[in-house]
């Protein structure tokens, strides 16, 4: 059932009885030629593409909960595509292009909004690097642009510009930039792979891998034994403790990171506004909520909550911003766990054993990354060969000193 | 996060900053044959545990003293606080 206006208008006629479950609740099959742990954006993703772009059949995605539950549902919604370095910037543009075309591909209404971001500039220094960020993106087929201080007070006249310590002195903007009903994207997915034949398989926790001589031909499930040809995980957040079964150490720390949302408004903030001094970063919600987030709280965690110290730094960095921030109400705030990497920068790979395969170390760039790291996962899955903008995210680049450390911070998960 | 100092007493964690494993402790033998696998351990590879985790805190707004905390990552809980400099000499570092 395709989902349209005339849809909606023939249902309201019609009392709404037509609409059906928008996928089915499969019992799983003895084996599968594809299996791919976890029912988040990126697992459903791939399921998706593997389905519509690589043909492939018997498919199913395991999820221990419920789909969408984990960090696809958790995060601030922001798609964007502005990194420097060569191992990333195509493969977060290729990303970008495919949110542009998502809702009529999945026939699925995602709200994917470019209402564009920016990044605030408040030194010299910082002009020069986001001048040449902003080259690297156009040299990758992305937009960028640098704002003057008064096109940034036309559009955003609430910030705080003189700000004696940190003063805005531009900024750099990606116009196609913004943000995405987090939760409709898996659903989305969810649907369009669903109506491809993928059997998503929920309430079923996979609690190891069945490894012999090297290769893997199935998981053990909740729901007992599933045998696969080839096994992807895509669960990052929990990759360590999946990995884990599989005998695997990865370059990964697990790091809970917050976000917070206040009380609905009426429409203040047109786009996305990232403050360069702290580390803040604000959009408004279609809700009407301010939706914020900024570091880490800095330790190993697996607790999906964290501490107070970290709330109070980010909402320091919100007043210094946006002072008006401050007579909003703060409705509610959450943690969410992210699979912290060594470089900052993912992995979709192979892994020393046959059949299995991985995805993961997304750090807290998951969420903009969702349509191609489905689409990347799955040509790997398909094809063992790894995509064309995904050939830097290997598990051995530490090793080889190819790290993809777009902040320059070294082997420090937590600075990332 | 209240961290319990062995010389200090219970200090907020926002006295500390946090390095990671305390596995960082036991640098390699830079001689060794295949030290550049070793290395690519130490420095990149993590265990990662969901549940009792030691792990290097630094007191840089106190002592400035390395400790190593003994910290559940699930629930937050800390169940033990030791001096990063008793845990090296007691694996036989500083010989």
């Amino acid at each position: 059932m395709s989902y349209s206006g005339w849809r909606v208008i023939k249902e309201a006629l019609s009392g709404h009885k037509g609409w059906k479950p928008a996928w089915r609740d499969p019992v799983p099959a003895s084996d599968y030629d594809f299996v791919i742990i976890g029912g988040g954006g990126h697992g459903l993703a791939t399921a998706y593409y593997l389905a519509r772009e690589y043909r492939a059949k018997r498919i199913a995605v395991i999820e221990k909960g419920w789909i969408g539950g984990g960090n696809v549902g958790r995060n601030t919604t922001i798609i964007r595509s502005n990194y420097l370095l060569d191992g990333n910037e195509p493969f977060y543009e290729f990303s970008l292009k495919l949110w542009e075309g998502l809702e009529q591909d999945f026939n699925y209404n995602a709200m994917v909004s470019q209402r564009g971001i920016l990044n605030l500039i408040h030194s010299d220094a910082q002009r020069d690097a986001f001048t040449r960020r902003g080259n690297a993106m156009i040299l990758n087929g992305a937009d960028a642009e640098m704002l003057s201080v008064e096109q940034i007070r036309q559009r955003y006249p609430f910030l705080n510009f003189n700000n004696a310590r940190f003063p805005i002195k531009g900024g750099l903007a990606q116009h196609r930039g913004g943000t995405v009903r987090h939760d409709a994207v898996a659903w989305g997915y969810a649907r369009g792979a669903d109506r491809l034949g993928v059997d998503i398989i929920q309430n079923c926790e996979v609690t190891g891998f069945r490894i012999k001589g090297g290769i893997c031909s199935g998981v053990e499930t909740t729901r007992g034994f599933i045998g696969a040809k080839k096994v992807g995980c895509a669960v990052a957040g929990s990759s360590g403790r999946l990995m884990a079964q599989a005998g695997m150490r990865l370059p990964i720390e697990s790091h809970v990171l917050q976000a917070f949302v206040t009380e609905g408004l009426k429409p203040v903030l047109p786009g996305v506004v990232t403050f360069g001094a702290g580390h803040f970063y604000v959009s408004q919600s279609d809700k009407g909520g301010l939706v914020f987030g900024g570091d880490l709280d800095g330790y190993n965690s697996y607790a999906q909550r964290g501490n107070l110290p970290t709330v109070e730094d980010v909402c320091e960095g919100g007043m210094a911003l946006m002072p008006a921030i401050g007579r909003a109400r703060l409705l509610r705030m959450w943690g969410g766990i992210m699979d912290m990497s060594m470089d900052g920068s993912p992995i979709i790979d192979k892994t020393h054993i046959d059949g299995l395969y991985f995805n993961g170390g997304w750090c807290y760039g998951g969420f903009k990354a969702t349509p191609a790291s489905g689409w990347c996962f799955a040509h790997l899955l398909a094809t063992d060969k790894p995509h064309e903008v995904a050939t830097a995210y290997r598990f051995d680049r530490f090793k080889r000193g190819y790290m993809i450390d777009e902040k320059g911070q070294g082997a420090q998960p937590n600075l990332h | 996060m209240i961290i319990n100092h062995p010389l200090l007493g219970p200090r907020d964690a926002q006295e500390f900053t946090y390095l990671g494993d305390a596995n960082l402790i036991n640098r390699p033998d830079w001689q060794a044959e295949d030290a550049v696998d070793q290395f690519h351990e130490y420095l990149y590879q993590r265990d990662n545990p969901a549940g009792k985790h030691r792990e290097l805190w630094y007191h840089e707004a106190g002592d400035r003293s390395w400790l190593v905390v003994t910290r559940d990552t699930l629930t937050h809980e800390i169940t033990g606080v030791e001096l990063a400099r008793d845990v090296a000499l007691k694996s036989g570092r500083g010989k």
